[in-house]
Order: structure tokens, then C-alpha cells, then sequence
């Protein structure tokens, strides 16, 4: 440690409009795991498609210095011949193929005009092995999991010599237990000398495996954290990020009443869609009141999802058994139309694939799940829809210049809030909100809470479903805990700490593989 | 205002397309291409056209989906009339019977292709061969000539297929110039009410100059139309179906529920089914209205053609889908309008016009033709990547 491999100078890259780098500098040392952390847009990626020669020599200024040479990249493959490989947010593997021709996808072996196939196989089983996964290269890639998935990726970069591994966003698809064991690889990765950039979102993964932490704001490096000297925790990092000390995450709610049961659910079961022998839901029973906030917590694959898209109108899974009550009432929704109408609404957690139309305008998907509000007769009064788009975007703050903008132009917090828009203007009681702040950042996600305590405060019930423990901890007024289908606990926030919870969940998994 | 201005010549980037090729063929047949005759032919030739790139808009909406059967179906349908009016059957009993067939053949298609998954491109080339076959089973292979006047004076057929002179103006058609004038009032009229009304309602309007260069272009265009058509032989019957089902498809598509039920299903399906909407009734509304419109297309062809045959439709639905395209509907659904329906049939049909009366041989005119529709797919690819 201690010799400079990546030093990035004075490093200026404008877009038509925008400076979304202004005089970045960035250095790296051999044999160190440097994290990069930042709000969204802050220029993390930027400054890596920079390094990486997506954007080529001649676009930006300043002088990229790798291993005491001034580099100039023209293009991705000028990095990875030196060594720079970067894995994307993105997978780019094709699912069609086996593990192995993807990881010599681009790069195969052979000669020209021949792929010599033992070489490939033999090699890729080499790389799996250093990455620590079982599977035979064989294998198709759309029949293994995307925490294998992301391994692959990562024997991929390394079947390219990789000396500098810049990971992005590389545990935002996997699950608690998957991303724990990517970031004990990279640990072990360090060990052997490699050097990694990671860019992530998870602060507490940062703390976990960073040696540097590098803050990113605004399109400028604003400090450089050194683990082994600072006394760095999250909070630290969150100062870095907005520029200030947030004192509070989570906005206290004041005088909600909580009154009486507003939908309960009982004994639900769901089945796989496909393989239908298989129980993802497994005998749920839960309640929400108004005014109250309810938290299911999960790790990714625990059922929340398919819970509560089976609850929307039988949006998920075959063979659903249970009952539902709403305000009192029986009620058994065979489409999402009818579960509208009983006042229930579902803000899906894939904002871009199942929440909204993207390229049409905030007014176009706010309207869009009550177009009788807007509407007699199947003809749109346009008036009324422009009003309620404008009234909605001033009460839930959406940052626009007009409602006419497409949704895919704004930021992640702000989709968020068209969304919770489009199903607020549906006027329901109930409110299932499925990871309603993921993936937008710290500043956005305290509007939403926000907007979260105004819901209950007007006496509607929130269901919210979270995979971030301080969330669901801050938010709730009472949480269950759901793992493998099944509800584990419950408990009023209150009593609740992180290490209870992990403990619940850790209990209940090792009792499921005794019996 | 430069911003605006490239704002705007991108948004017209095909109408303006479109003028450079009538200055084009202008030039090249020493102005023969606007004489009175060529734009009233323009009308005549490309209705069927028109009225099935409007249906079609609707099937390529919901996510770049097409109906390969239309020509087909256009061919059955004119079929089955003109067999029924040889039977000395009431002309207006042959054609419910036509338009409830072509909205039989789409509820047919739209089954399939909206409940039972079947992908649109399989399931309507499947209805391309087999409607065909039932046109030649309908026809039994001859062609059948139609002598019913009044079918063909309402459809754009025969000698009389124009709106008669109330006027009996020597030389000019008054009647025709007199409609010209009040459809450009009524334009006016409501073009004003609807931004006064918005301004007293405090919305943003689109500034006035703008609005007012605009206004006096398609002003303009329709009196010079007109103008041209009261001096040949007055407005086209054709002319008045074309523009009701312009007229209705622009309302369809801007103003009703269905019509952002369309855009929604071509932008994100999964969204739209979870916003409430069945998406599979949305589909199916698209291939039904295909049908209808496909039944029209079929009732114009034989009224212009005086007669049916078990060729005739040939590529119809080509020149249909061409037309979307080059009007700027994507391939991938959601995007598109009934404003670039028209320009892009007009250029189509221009061109094949232009063409002809410069006398370029025909097996060249259908290579010219698949150049320029893929020279406007390439504009709409480059400057959507622009965009981003």
C-alpha cells in the first residue's frame, strides 16, 4: 500500500447545459477499497465513464494518471487493455448463453475465425472458482440468480486481467446474504492485491469494506475520508453527501390518532404463478388501522412483493386463499380495477416497469388509475386534468417546470412522487407502499416520508414495506417481520432495535431447515 | 427563441419534408403536380389510405403492434358489396353488411391477438392469407363490376362523385369554394374560443405569434385546396368520408379515455393493468376498430374502382403502416398522432404522383418508395437519439 496507482487531475466534463464535473480530483492507492459516495446525479458515474473511456479523451479536461503514465482512453477497450475494468449497475450478461460464452463475450478465445471452446470452458471454470462459485460454465445464464449473476460478472472482469475493479451499484439487485458474501469477496480480493472502486448507495455496506471513502456533491469532490484515521460512520457520510447534519431521518408525527382496524388480512396464501406447487405467501395474517403506519420488513425474496401484489386484485400468483376485510367489509378483488374501488391502492417498488408510463407527462400518469375523476362519458375534461396534475404537484412538492414534462426526465425522487400521486388522486384508504424510497436520495427521501406522515395524519392506513431496517424502524408505528413466506413477528416500534429483528429472522431460518 | 424555433422545426420536421417534395416534383414537372386535377386525384387515389393509417395509428399505439391483414381484408369486404349489390340488393343494406364485416374480421383478429396472446404479427398474416382466399371464394375468382350509382356518387366512384353546385357558377365551383371558407371560419372560431377559454382559466398558451403563424398556414392550405378543387370539379365525395375520419381519429387519440388507454398500453403495459386498466380490452378495441376502418377502405376501393376483384388491396396495408411511420409513430409504441398519419400518407402519395407524371419508369418508383420510408425512419432514430 501506499504507491498512487489512479490519480485523477483537475478532471472538468460539461454536458450541453450542465457542468456535471467541475474540476474533480480523485486518487486511489495500490491494494485499496475506495468507496465513492454520493447523492444521485451527484457525478459518481460520470467521473467513471471518464475513467473507463465511455466518454472519450478529448470530451473532458483534465488528466487521468494511471500507474505514473498520463493516459488517454479513445474507447472501453483502451481502459481494459491497462487493466480498468468497470462492472455496471446494469448486468450485461445475455441470458440466452451459457456463463462461459458470456465471460468471453467480446474477448473470446481462439483464433479469428474459430472459437476454441475447451480453452473458453476450462478458463471460465478457472475465474468461477476464483470468485468462489460452484456452478458449471455450462450453465445458461437465465437459470442461475442474480447474486450469481453479479459473480459471473465479476470473473468476467477478472478473465480480463483486471488490476483496477471499479464496481457500481453492485449489491442493488442481491439480497442481505448475497451482498454480505460479494463484500467479503472483494475483502478477500484486497487481500491478493487488487485494487476496487466501489460505487454505492448502502452506507453501511461503505463502512463495512471501504479503507477511503471519496464524497462526491454537486460534480466536485467534496472530501476524502480515511478509515483507519477518521472516526467514520454513517452519519459522517451523510453530512459529506447533503452538506449538512440531518439531525432527525425521519420526520416525528404529532397527535396521529390511531383508531379502528381498517383491513385485515387472514390466513393468505399465495402460489408461484409457474411453478405452482410452491407456497410464496404462507398462511399471512395482519392488520392495519387508520392513522397507523404498519412496517414489513423482509429481506429481498421473502414474499413482501408477492404478498401484497396478490392483495391488489390478484396482480401476482395462482391459487390465493384467505380472506380479506376492508373498513368492516368482506371484500374479494378479482382486478386491480376492483381493488381501486375498494379503496386500496398498491405503489409498486419498480417505479420504471410497473409504475409508470414514462415517456408521457406527469399529468398523463397521475390521472391514469382514476380517469373517472378526470373524465364523463369517455371523453377527458382536459381543464380539470391539468388542475389536479398542478394541485398534486404543489402538495407533494414534485421539483417540475411544468406537468406537461415526461416523468422520464425526472429524478428517481421525483417519479416517486407522480407515482404517489397518481395513487393518492385514486382517493384510497389503504395505502400499500412496497420500498416507496428506493433508490432516490437522502434529501428526496425525507419529502416521502413526509408525505407518508400527511396520509396517516388524514386517517388513512399505510402499509409500508421496506428492506432498510433504520427505515422501517423510523417510520412504523408497529412492524411485522416476514421471512420465507411466512410473518415471524410483530411488534410496535418501539421495542424494536435492528439486532432483534436480524435475530428473529435468523432464528426462523434455521428452525425452517430443521424441519 | 432559437430553442423554440429548433423545437419547432423538429415537430414539423416531416410537413416540412413534405413541402420541399411538392417543390421538388414541382419543379420537375414544370407545375403540372398542382394543377387542380393532380391535387383533386391526390385526394381520390390516397383515400384508402387514410383511413387505414388512421386505424392502423391505433394497433401500432399499443406498442408498435400491426395488422399485415388489412389488404386483404379490404379485398373480402368489397367482395362481399359488390357480390350483394349484383343481387339488386339495397346499396345501404351492402354497406352494413361490409362495415359489420370488417368489424367482424377484427373482432376475429383482436381475439386472438388480445386474449389468447397470439404475437399481431402471426395472427393478422395468418388473416392476410386466409381473408384473401375468402375474397377469391366470395368472388369465385372474377372480378364484378357494381352499377349501383348511388353507392358510387356517395363513395368517390364513377362520373358524379362530386358535390353538386347549388350555385351553377360558370367555370368555379362556389359551392365548393363556400365550404372552404366556412370550414376555415369554424377552425378559426374554435382555434380562439379554446385559448381564450384556457387564458381565463390562468393556463399556460402556447405564445401568441406562434399560434397565429400556425393558425393562417393551415388557413391558407385549406382555402388554396379548395380553390384548386372549385376549379376543377368541386369537393370530391371521397373527400368528406376522409375528413370525418381524420376528424373523429384526432379526437379519438387527443380527447377520450380510449385514446390514453392506447398511448398508456404502448408506453408500459404493466403499469397501465395495474393501474386498473385491462389492457387486453384495449387491445382488442384496436383490432376491432382496424377491421371497421378496413371496412370503409373496403367501400371506397370498389366504389373508385367500379367493380371488385380478387386482387385488389394488394400491399394496402403497406402503404398504411409507410404512412405512420414517416408520420412519426414509433415502431415501439406510445408515441404518435393522427397530424403525422396525414403528412405521411401525403407524402406517399406525392411522390407515387410526382412520379408518375414525370414518367419514371414504375419498377424504380417502388425502389424511390422504400428509400424514403426508410430515409424518414432513419431522421425520427437520429434525431430521437439527439433528444437524449
Amino acid at each position: 500500500m501506499g504507491n498512487t496507482i489512479l490519480e485523477m487531475k483537475n478532471i472538468t466534463k460539461t454536458f450541453p447545459g450542465v457542468k456535471a464535473l467541475d474540476n474533480v480530483n480523485f486518487k486511489v492507492e495500490e491494494g485499496e477499497i475506495h468507496a465513492l459516495v454520493g447523492e444521485n446525479g451527484a457525478g459518481k458515474s460520470t467521473l467513471m465513464n471518464v475513467l473507463s473511456g465511455i466518454y472519450p479523451y478529448g470530451t473532458y479536461e483534465g488528466d487521468i494518471v494511471y500507474k505514473g503514465e498520463v493516459c488517454q482512453f479513445h474507447k472501453i477497450k483502451d481502459s481494459e487493455e491497462k487493466g480498468i475494468v468497470i462492472i455496471h449497475q446494469e448486468l450485461a450478461l445475455v441470458p440466452q448463453m451459457t456463463i462461459g460464452e458470456n465471460m468471453f463475450l467480446g474477448n473470446e478465445r481462439g483464433t479469428k475465425n474459430a472459437i476454441n471452446w475447451n480453452e473458453t470452458y476450462s478458463e471460465a471454470d478457472k475465474y468461477l472458482k476464483m470468485v468462489g462459485l460452484s456452478e458449471s460454465s455450462h450453465v445458461l445464464i437465465k437459470d442461475i440468480g442474480t447474486g450469481k449473476q453479479q459473480l459471473v460478472e465479476i470473473a468476467k472482469a477478472l478473465a480480463k486481467n483486471a488490476q483496477l475493479l471499479i464496481l457500481d451499484e453492485p449489491t442493488s439487485s442481491l439480497n442481505e446474504t448475497d451482498s454480505r458474501a460479494l463484500l467479503d469477496l472483494m475483502l478477500e480480493f484486497k487481500k491478493k492485491g487488487m485494487t476496487m472502486i466501489i460505487i454505492t448507495h448502502k452506507l453501511n455496506e461503505v463502512v463495512y469494506v471501504a479503507d477511503k471513502i471519496t464524497v462526491v456533491r454537486d460534480g466536485s469532490t467534496v472530501e476524502t475520508l480515511d478509515c483507519a484515521k477518521d472516526d467514520v460512520n454513517e452519519e459522517r457520510i451523510i453530512k459529506g453527501m447533503v452538506g449538512r447534519e440531518i439531525t432527525d431521518r425521519f420526520p416525528k408525527r404529532h397527535d396521529v390518532k390511531i383508531g379502528e382496524v381498517n383491513m385485515e388480512v387472514k390466513d393468505w396464501t399465495v402460489h408461484h404463478p409457474l411453478y405452482t406447487e410452491r407456497v410464496v405467501v404462507d398462511h399471512v395474517n395482519f392488520n392495519v388501522k387508520k392513522g397507523e403506519v404498519v412496517g414489513i420488513y423482509g429481506l429481498m425474496g421473502a414474499g413482501r412483493t408477492e404478498l401484497a401484489m396478490s392483495m391488489f386484485g390478484k396482480s401476482y400468483g395462482t391459487d390465493i386463499t384467505g380472506t380479506m376485510t376492508i373498513n368492516g367489509k368482506e371484500v374479494n378483488l378479482k382486478s386491480p380495477r376492483e381493488a381501486i374501488n375498494e379503496k386500496l391502492a398498491y405503489v409498486t417498488e419498480d417505479r420504471k416497469g410497473n409504475g409508470l408510463v414514462l415517456g408521457k407527462s406527469i399529468k398523463v400518469n397521475t390521472s391514469l388509475a382514476n380517469m373517472d375523476g378526470v373524465s364523463e362519458r369517455g371523453v377527458i375534461d382536459t381543464d380539470r386534468e391539468y388542475n389536479i396534475a398542478v394541485q398534486y404537484k404543489d402538495l407533494l412538492k414534485t421539483k417540475t417546470p411544468t406537468v406537461e414534462q415526461s416523468v422520464g426526465n425526472l429524478s428517481g425522487g421525483n417519479q416517486q412522487k407522480v407515482l404517489l400521486a397518481k395513487w393518492m388522486f385514486t382517493d384510497p384508504d389503504v395505502l400499500i407502499l412496497d420500498e416507496p424510497t428506493r433508490g432516490i436520495d437522502v434529501g428526496a427521501k425525507y419529502e416521502i416520508y413526509c408525505i407518508i406522515n400527511d396520509l396517516v395524519a388524514a386517517g388513512k392506513s399505510v402499509v409500508m414495506i421496506s428492506s432498510e431496517l433504520p427505515e422501517t424502524i423510523g417510520m412504523s408505528d408497529r412492524i411485522y417481520i416476514m421471512n420465507e413466506g411466512k410473518f415471524i413477528g410483530e411488534m410496535p416500534a418501539s421495542e424494536a432495535t435492528q439486532e432483534n429483528i436480524m435475530a428473529a429472522i435468523i432464528q426462523s431460518t434455521g428452525g425452517g431447515e430443521k424441519a | 427563441m432559437s430553442v423554440k424555433v429548433t423545437d419547432a422545426l423538429k415537430k414539423y420536421t416531416m410537413a416540412i419534408a413534405l413541402v420541399a417534395i411538392v417543390i421538388f416534383f414541382q419543379v420537375q414537372t414544370s407545375g403540372s403536380i398542382l394543377l387542380p386535377q393532380n391535387i383533386n386525384n391526390l385526394i381520390s387515389q390516397n383515400a384508402y389510405v387514410f383511413v387505414l393509417a388512421a386505424g392502423m395509428l391505433l394497433c401500432i399505439l399499443t406498442g408498435g403492434n400491426i395488422d399485415l391483414a388489412v389488404g386483404s381484408v379490404v379485398c373480402f369486404v368489397g367482395g362481399i358489396g359488390a357480390v350483394v349489390m349484383k343481387a339488386n340488393i339495397n346499396e345501404w343494406v351492402a354497406v352494413a353488411m361490409m362495415l359489420i364485416g370488417g368489424l367482424l374480421v377484427g373482432a376475429w383478429q383482436g381475439f386472438w391477438i388480445a386474449y389468447v396472446k397470439v404475437p399481431p404479427f402471426i395472427a393478422t398474416l395468418a388473416g392476410m392469407y386466409a381473408f384473401r382466399g375468402l375474397a377469391n371464394v366470395v368472388m369465385q375468382g372474377y372480378a364484378i363490376g357494381i352499377s349501383n350509382t348511388t353507392f358510387l356518387n356517395v363513395f368517390g366512384g364513377g362520373a358524379d362523385c362530386y358535390i353538386p353546385d347549388f350555385f351553377g357558377g360558370d367555370g368555379m365551383n362556389l359551392t365548393c369554394m363556400i365550404v372552404g371558407v366556412i370550414a376555415v371560419v369554424i377552425y378559426i372560431v374554435m382555434v380562439l374560443r379554446a385559448r381564450i377559454a384556457a387564458k381565463s382559466k390562468g393556463y399556460e398558451v402556447a405564445p401568441l405569434a406562434s399560434e397565429l403563424i400556425k393558425m393562417i398556414i393551415i388557413s391558407a392550405l385549406v382555402l388554396w385546396v379548395f380553390y384548386k378543387l372549385a376549379n376543377y370539379k368541386g369537393i370530391p365525395t371521397v373527400l368528406i368520408w376522409v375528413a370525418l375520419v381524420l376528424m373523429a381519429y384526432t379526437y379519438i387519440t387527443g380527447n377520450t379515455r380510449m385514446g390514453r388507454y392506447l398511448y398508456a398500453v404502448g408506453g408500459n403495459e404493466k403499469a397501465t393493468n395495474l393501474s386498473g386498466i385491462d389492457s387486453r380490452k384495449i387491445y382488442f378495441f384496436a383490432y376491432v376498430n382496424m377491421g371497421l376502418m378496413a371496412g370503409l377502405a373496403g367501400i371506397l376501393t370498389v366504389a373508385r374502382a367500379t367493380m371488385a376483384q380478387p386482387t385488389f388491396g394488394n400491399l394496402y396495408e403497406m402503404d398504411a403502416i409507410a404512412a405512420c411511420f414517416i408520420g412519426g409513430a414509433s415502431a415501439y409504441g406510445g408515441e404518435g398522432n393522427i397530424f403525422g398519419v396525414i403528412v405521411g400518407a401525403l407524402i406517399m402519395g406525392v411522390i407515387n404522383q410526382g412520379m408518375s407524371i414525370m414518367g419514371v419508369n414504375a419498377n424504380y418508383q417502388t425502389v424511390i418508395k422504400g428509400l424514403v420510408v426508410l430515409i424518414a425512419i432513419i431522421f425520427d432514430v437520429l434525431s430521437n437519439k439527439k433528444k437524449k
